[in-house]
């Protein structure tokens, strides 16, 4: 498949803005500023792009509800919080492709009628911040940004906002408490930020990838694009590839490639001639899979029939060698210190799963701390403001389901720590 | 407390904002690349300035892990040990951190020349184990690379 995403970032200078217009960079720009705003929110709708955050909401539909509310003025964020662990799909469109996104916000301030937008960058991309701010004043001083962006008498303007290290910021209402200059804790919903976002105001939080795809679906039209991929999740998407294979790396894909395509055909297969264990395959938040469930299509829709998710696409591939009592605990660290404290049984509960998984790791677990595991992750489940702890409860639950005999070995001491 | 550079960069970047308390963040960042760390005094100073009480601004620079609220030494090692880092060999590599700088997570060595923060992941997955030495990126870290890059460091 032709790249569109990824397209000339083999070029050394592909953040430069005269090497992004010479590729046909801000011609989709050009393109959307002849059509009224509404019929940009309608191409998106038609070409059924959904936001490659994680939870896969139809973007059209995020962009048409902030559209309809006459609360002014309106903001455009960008998610470029990127921290779910094994992800690291954003990063290459924020250093070598920065123009791309920028396009893809302009185009999107435009439909929305905003005159502003943020990228909220994490902290752990200095590089990208410099390159982002580069970017940004390359594109103002070719008057793709300003007052008067393209002489169509627009207003837009762009700012980098760096987070400092807080996964809880890439859920979209901590995002924007902490845009605000709060502690990133989430807000209870409704109302949804297309209605009470950024100072209380109609915004719209996308996705790096998702803004990414937009001058695409101008380029090409919806009924090109939505042809793309899955029928039910078109376009190209980025999948992040890490662990025991022999070429990790970000592939540009059609959205619904399989695992097994993507682990064995694109990334060359397992390295050091051993055999596959297990794959988390949409970043760590994502319940992990056995090998007999490879063959799903990674995409919104499929993922969750076959008992995991697609999230940000994160594939984390793990060989025989691994212990994955280790992984599950390692996972459950992370969740324990992300969990922004707001809700008690993410707050607690998490923090019990950690501490259980650890005497079961430690081999001073019983059987009986199985069942516990499950019974504490379900009291979790649904009962939180933001998916942090959904996500740490299923995390556990997919390992017990599929690996519970690594639980036991553990218990029974028959496997000595070791990965 | 804040010197007048930082109250000037401090206000140059709530200009860029709609509302004084959005720009807290980036103020904690320019007090922090000036004096190494967030003194109690330069974060009520912070407040100060933004006119945000001086509580908010505590609750806010703690909350966030790339704060730091104690002095650090003149390098900040900040090491990925998340999944991806871990299964190739990033717990390792903070055993090297050990034994041959005596360097513990969350502590400086004596001499004051590196701390250590042990990260959550840093989006260098494919290239694991991968760290952040101030803000140069490393990756495809072995026992003697890790060595070699902080022998740059002085």
């Amino acid at each position: 498949m032709e790249k569109f995403l990824l397209k000339n970032i083999e070029n050394p200078n592909s953040a430069d803005i005269a090497e992004y217009i010479k590729t046909g960079g801000y011609k989709a720009l050009s393109k959307a500023l002849e059509l009224k705003p509404s019929d940009i929110i309608d191409e998106v709708k038609r070409s059924g792009l959904r936001g490659r955050g994680g939870a896969g909401f139809p973007t059209g539909m995020k962009w048409a509800f902030a559209a309809a509310d006459s609360k002014k003025p309106k903001f455009i964020l960008c998610n470029a919080d990127e921290g779910e662990p094994g992800t690291f799909k954003d990063r290459p469109i924020l250093e070598k492709n920065p123009h791309l996104l920028i396009e893809g916000m302009i185009i999107s301030g435009y439909a929305l009628q905003a005159e502003y937008g943020y990228i909220y960058l994490r902290g752990e991309y200095p590089e990208a911040k410099d390159i982002l701010e580069d970017a940004i004043k390359q594109a103002h001083d070719k008057g793709y940004l300003g007052d008067d962006v393209l002489g169509k008498g627009i207003r837009f303007y762009l700012h980098v906002h760096q987070g400092a290290g807080a996964y809880i910021c890439g859920e979209e209402t901590a995002l924007i408490e902490s845009l605000e200059g709060r502690r990133g804790q989430p807000r209870i919903k409704p109302p949804f930020p297309v209605n009470e976002g950024f100072l209380s105001k109609p915004t719209v939080v996308n996705n790096v990838e998702t803004l990414a795809n937009i001058p695409y679906i101008m380029e090409i039209g919806a009924e090109a694009y939505s042809k793309l991929g899955s029928p039910d999740c078109p376009g190209p998407k980025l999948y992040s590839v890490s662990g025991h294979v022999k070429m990790p790396g970000v592939y540009e894909l059609p959205m619904g490639t399989t695992l097994r395509e993507i682990i064995y055909t694109h990334c060359g297969g397992i390295r050091d001639g051993k055999k596959l264990k297990a794959v988390i395959p949409g970043g760590i938040s994502t319940p992990i899979l056995p090998p007999e469930k490879i063959d799903c299509p990674m995409d919104f829709v499929s993922m969750p029939k076959h008992g995991s998710m697609l999230g940000s696409g994160a594939v984390i591939v793990f060989d025989e060698t691994v212990d994955l009592v280790k992984v599950c605990l390692r996972a459950m660290k992370f969740f324990e210190h992300e969990s922004c404290g707001k809700c008690t049984p993410c707050r607690e509960g998490v923090g019990w799963l950690r501490a259980i998984i650890e005497r079961i790791y430690n081999g001073s677990g019983t059987e009986k701390d199985i069942d516990l595991l499950l019974e504490v992750s379900k009291n979790i489940t649904g009962k939180t403001f933001c998916p942090l702890g959904d996500g740490a409860a299923g995390v556990v639950q997919g390992f017990i389901k599929d690996f519970r005999h690594e639980f036991e070995q553990h218990i029974s001491k028959q496997v000595k720590a070791a990965a | 407390m804040l010197n007048e550079r930082v109250v000037i960069e401090i206000n140059r970047i709530k200009s860029k904002y709609h509302d004084a308390q959005s720009s807290l963040l980036p103020a904690l960042y320019v007090v922090q690349r000036e004096y190494g760390w967030l003194s109690p005094d330069a974060v009520a100073a912070v407040g100060d300035v933004l006119n945000v009480p001086r509580t908010t601004v505590k609750g806010v620079a703690t909350f966030y892990s790339m704060f730091r609220h104690k002095p650090m030494g003149r390098h900040l090692i900040q090491l990925c040990t998340n999944v991806a880092c871990m299964i190739m060999g990033a717990e390792r590599l903070v055993d090297i951190l050990k034994t041959r700088y005596g360097l513990e997570p969350n502590s400086t060595t004596d001499d004051g020349r590196f701390s250590l923060v042990v990260m959550e992941c840093i989006g260098a997955c494919a290239t694991a184990p991968a760290m952040l030495v101030d803000t140069d990126f490393y990756d495809n870290l072995t026992e003697e690379r890790i060595a070699d890059i902080l022998e740059n460091y002085k």
